[in-house]
């Protein structure tokens, strides 16, 4: 319990020792603990923009999938009237065509008529004309009255 | 200590008084014990060889991990050595407020706590080991050795002291020469001309106080330990003659097991305190009051 020189001695150790910790202990190991904090923060942060990125990402692939099955929807939509569209065309063109085919055979038919009436008439005329010359070679001269027979040819 | 290795103050029959009394004689660089309560003209070479050892050991093991210190994911020592130096920075940061201080003070703490626990741990070997072992060196039977050097009064005044010395600088550091004079003559009592010396006077009674308790607290935990350990021994020691002494060899055994398990927690207890005063009393310089 006597006090004598190792009391300075001991402190001299005890600053060199002091100084040697800060010099060469301390700083290294709290510099991979600040390194090492910072490596966990910056890895935190990753992880949390990652779930949000991931979030977000979600978010546009349901949005584009929505909107792929409303387009297809309204594609399927439009086709469907397309078609109803051409089939209707298709009918009306078809009734036109087929307006057309019997106006052309009708008129066709009248035409057909006309001319069977025509060969009937001239039928008919020259019937009555050798009729008329058979009864009137008897009694008339045909080249006499050849206008009279003319207009009875007209007139049938 | 514990207790182990009486033999040879058995062998020599010292008496109980005798034998403590050698044992807490320091080897110093006069070769026989001291007279005079102070006497600046001797040093304790025992003392000084084994806290230098003992801070050398603590340094050596924080440097080479320090030197290999990775931010990834850190070796097991790398782990028990951040462990401390972030118990002692964590307690730095609630007490010294100056994050440049911090910078000097926190080694500073680090500094201590090993160093003290390690020096205090000495007291965990066999009581008579390294006399016995030094004895038989130096081929003389009485040759005194004392391996614990915070139970020497000086080595925990000298390390009380150099945080004294630190507190100073700081004191002057922060608030300057003049400031820290005009806080000695002004604190605690106000400023007025008659409260001048009465300050002054608290003022030194409270760094004398501060330094004083804070070696002798220290001083005086390991002393103590050392010295029942000593008890202890002796108690082992008295059982080879007599017929009751298988009782006592039994009460050696458990006293010494109950004080050894309890010793260390006052060795790492001490260590603890020694550098959470040395901490308040640098983060107190910082503070005007």
């Amino acid at each position: 319990m006597n006090l004598n020189a190792t009391l300075f001695a001991q402190l001299v150790v005890f600053f060199i020792l002091a100084w040697f910790t800060m010099q060469f202990v301390w700083p290294p190991i709290v510099k991979a603990l600040d390194e090492r904090a910072k490596k966990i923060a910056d890895g935190l942060a990753a992880a949390e923009r990652g779930k949000q990125d991931l979030e977000l990402a979600t978010k546009r692939s349901t949005d584009a999938l929505r909107e792929g099955k409303e387009k297809a929807a309204e594609l399927i939509a439009n086709a469907e009237k397309r078609g109803a569209q051409l089939i209707e065309e298709a009918k009306l063109t078809a009734k036109v065509e087929a307006d057309r085919i019997v106006t052309g055979a009708k008129a066709e038919i009248d035409q057909e008529a006309v001319r069977a009436k025509e060969q009937l008439r001239e039928q008919v005329a020259s019937l009555v004309v050798s009729g008329a010359e058979k009864i009137l070679r008897r009694e008339i001269n045909a080249q006499a009255h050849a206008d009279i027979l003319a207009t009875i040819k007209q007139d049938l | 200590m514990s207790t182990a290795g009486h033999e040879e103050a058995a062998a020599n029959a010292p008496t109980a008084g005798e034998y403590i009394v050698h044992h807490l004689t320091h080897f110093n660089s006069t070769g026989h014990a001291q007279k005079d309560i102070i006497d600046f003209s001797i040093l304790n070479v025992d003392t000084l060889v084994f806290s230098v050892l003992m801070g050398v050991l603590g340094l050596f093991v924080m440097w080479r991990v320090a030197r290999s210190a990775t931010s990834g994911v850190p070796g097991r020592m790398q782990a028990a050595v951040e462990i401390v130096l972030e118990m002692v920075n964590e307690q730095a940061k609630g007490i010294v407020h100056s994050a440049e201080s911090r910078k000097a003070v926190g080694p500073l703490a680090l500094t201590v706590f090993i160093w003290i626990f390690l020096m205090n741990s000495m007291d965990f070997l066999p009581l008579d080991v390294f006399p016995n072992i030094w004895q038989a060196i130096v081929g003389d039977h009485h040759a005194y050795l004392r391996v614990v050097p915070t139970a020497d009064l000086n080595g925990t005044l000298g390390m009380s002291i150099g945080v004294l010395l630190v507190c100073i600088y700081y004191n002057i550091k922060i608030k300057g020469f003049g400031g820290w004079m005009h806080e000695l003559f002004t604190a605690p009592f106000g400023s007025h001309p008659l409260l001048y010396p009465v300050n002054f006077a608290m003022q030194m009674i409270e760094f004398l106080a501060k330094t004083v308790s804070h070696g002798m607290r220290l001083f005086g935990n390991m002393y103590a330990g050392e010295l029942v350990f000593m008890l202890i021994a002796l108690m082992g020691a008295a059982w080879a003659g007599t017929a009751t002494g298988v009782f006592l060899f039994a009460g050696h055994v458990l006293a010494g097991s109950i004080w050894a398990i309890f010793h260390i927690m006052i060795v790492a207890l001490q260590a603890f305190i020694f550098m959470m005063l040395t901490l308040v009393y640098i983060g107190q310089a910082h503070e005007a009051h």
